[in-house]
């Protein structure tokens, strides 16, 4: 009983830093953003008050916030489905033995290294009407100027393509460590049995990266919805709202509009859904440790 | 202290899973795969990823055409066009970038040192001390998985004000200074140790600390140099939140100086952009493309949980 009381006192002690931390920056704001949305944001003549609903029912009228979400999930869905498959595309080929892997490798890997704002730079660049390479190499085919991140209907494909370009090989990563656990005796028995390379694959190899395509997956969501830096480097939103992605519209309004209640009710919606991927992750790790 | 001083494997230290990792690479490499491309598969196969290759290095490269000439050449490519640093002198020149390198780089110490001791301590109670209350403080270490400092933009700006430290370093590093990742990566790790070492050590007097400080700590090496190089990385090209805390030179890390000093000093000097682009990503660049290797697996080892 002494001893247990001592492990628990040094126990906590231990704890303690971390978890001071944790609480004052991860949990309060999280619970402070839920408390703030009950009220109007304070202005020089009148002061916060309590408002109940009214920032969620200002939300439901708001067509900027519907169309962040949709963005949201257009960019969801054009982001995770394609980079994950392409990870795994890479992965596959650079645990082959082609020619000149370890740069191929590298060459996967280098956008994971590059601060986001940075590549965004080069890639806005890579956009420009009229002299950009994407013009330049397009006007070869001889197809229209099209002005990428100017125009409503490609603004958003635009940044999707540069999002793909940044994650795929963070990806490949986790591909390249879970193909290198398959026991090879495996790919023996495979073919033994006359199987062809895409029967292996979809029989055997994509079954036992589940796992990981489902932490992949996870990542793929989260990344989709905390991915703004790029927003702000080549659109800041536009044109005409076609890139405001659900955090950048907290940070606009946060942050250009100051109106923080408004933000903290969005701050919620955002949070809801994270709470929601984490239950499916978490039904998934308890999956996992069953298994085990 | 024999029993502390004695050296453990090196293996020990690793998971268990990159153990397994290893040693299924040295297998695959004694034996033949079936499925192994071979012939004109295999020069397909190596085409298609070589060109995947270049197509995922065309941006950098590109900013280093532009960053390297004149900017008349900016978008003529000719083999002989002359090469100039002037590009890189004009951006150094042109802003502080000696103070942003300067910020990041206190900024990105901070925070390791930072996380590692946390990390470190929290890591070791959750790993070797049955107490109290654990797995809900455990659980509550990681719901900063799920919810990152990166969301809670608006509330942390408040308590920053409060603190009245807006426009600071530390304003920046202390939401990421208690690391949900790193808690969880280290526990793991300590977890393998064997429980052995630890109680050899306790026969022989030493206290928690001593313990943790001589056993533990050299055990996970790889692993604080894998958690490291992400942490570095991450905080190296951290932007948002940065953008949203300071608005001084004193305080601007690298990736927000870059933001400041493209959107409005430059106009559309191209040239320009890109030698600062290539420049505040240049040491973390420098570093992967030196020891790439080492990078990866620690990604891998990171990763894998």
């Amino acid at each position: 009983m002494n001893s247990r009381l001592a492990a628990t006192v040094h126990g906590w002690l231990l704890l303690l830093p971390a978890m001071a931390c944790l609480a004052v920056f991860t949990h309060w704001p999280a619970v402070a953003s839920i408390v703030e949305s009950f009220y109007s944001t304070p202005r020089p003549r009148r002061p916060s008050r309590f408002v109940g609903l009214d920032n969620y029912g200002l939300m439901l009228d708001d067509p900027i916030f519907w169309q962040s979400l949709s963005n949201n999930l257009w960019f969801a869905l054009g982001t995770i489905p394609i980079s994950i498959a392409l990870a795994l595309l890479m992965a596959i080929w650079v645990n082959d033995r082609i020619v000149g892997r370890t740069w191929i490798r590298m060459a996967y890997f280098t956008p994971t290294v590059l601060p986001m704002i940075a590549v965004a730079n080069i890639w806005l660049f890579f956009f420009t009407p009229q002299y950009g390479l994407v013009e330049q190499i397009t006007g070869i085919f001889g197809a229209t100027p099209q002005n990428w991140l100017g125009s409503k209907d490609t603004a958003l494909f635009a940044v999707i393509v540069v999002a793909v370009w940044k994650e795929a090989g963070f990806f490949m990563i986790f591909y390249l460590a879970a193909l290198q656990t398959i026991s090879p005796t495996l790919a023996e028995a495979a073919a033994l049995e006359g199987a062809s390379r895409w029967t292996y694959f979809r029989r055997v190899q994509f079954p036992l990266l589940m796992p990981t395509t489902l932490f992949v997956l996870i990542n793929a969501v989260i990344n989709a919805f905390r991915m703004v830096d790029h927003i702000i480097v080549m659109t800041r939103g536009g044109p005409d709202n076609a890139t405001t992605l659900l955090l950048f519209y907290i940070y606009q309004v946060g942050f250009n509009f100051w109106d923080t209640t408004y933000a903290a009710a969005l701050t919620v919606v955002l949070l809801a859904m994270l709470a929601l991927i984490a239950t499916i992750q978490y039904g998934w790790l308890e999956r996992r440790i069953h298994y085990r | 202290m024999t029993a502390i001083e004695t050296p453990a494997p090196a293996s020990t230290a690793p998971s268990r899973r990159s153990r397994r990792l290893a040693s299924g690479r040295a297998v695959a490499r004694a034996r033949e795969d079936p499925y192994a491309p071979a012939g004109a598969w295999l020069a397909l196969e190596s085409t298609g990823a070589a060109l995947l290759a270049i197509l995922w290095f065309l941006p950098l490269a590109y900013a280093a055409w532009a960053a390297f000439h004149p900017s008349e050449f900016t978008t003529r490519f000719e083999l002989l066009a002359p090469l100039t640093l002037d590009n890189f002198r004009r951006a150094w020149n042109a802003a502080p970038f000696a103070r942003y390198f300067l910020n990041t780089f206190v900024l990105v110490s901070v925070v390791l040192a930072c996380q590692l001791v946390l990390g470190t301590l929290a890591a070791y109670a959750f790993a070797r001390y049955d107490f109290r209350g654990r797995n809900i403080a455990f659980a509550l270490v990681l719901v900063q998985l799920m919810i990152m400092p990166d969301v809670l933009l608006v509330e942390n700006y408040r308590t920053m004000s409060l603190l009245n430290i807006v426009d600071t370093i530390p304003a920046i590093a202390l939401p990421y200074v208690a690391s949900a990742f790193g808690i969880f990566l280290l526990r793991q790790t300590f977890k393998t140790v064997p429980t052995e070492l630890d109680d050899a050590a306790r026969v022989e007097g030493a206290s928690g600390l001593q313990i943790l400080l001589r056993i533990y700590v050299p055990l996970a090496r790889p692993i604080y140099v894998a958690y490291g190089l992400v942490s570095v990385s991450f905080h190296w090209n951290n932007f948002l939140w940065p953008l949203i805390i300071t608005n001084s030179v004193e305080s601007r890390p690298l990736t927000v100086g870059l933001q400041v000093f493209s959107s409005s000093d430059q106009g559309i000097d191209w040239a320009v952009i890109c030698a600062a682009t290539l420049m505040t990503s240049g040491p973390l660049l420098i570093g992967f493309l030196l020891f790439q290797r080492q990078f990866v697996q620690s990604f891998m080892r990171a990763g894998i949980r």
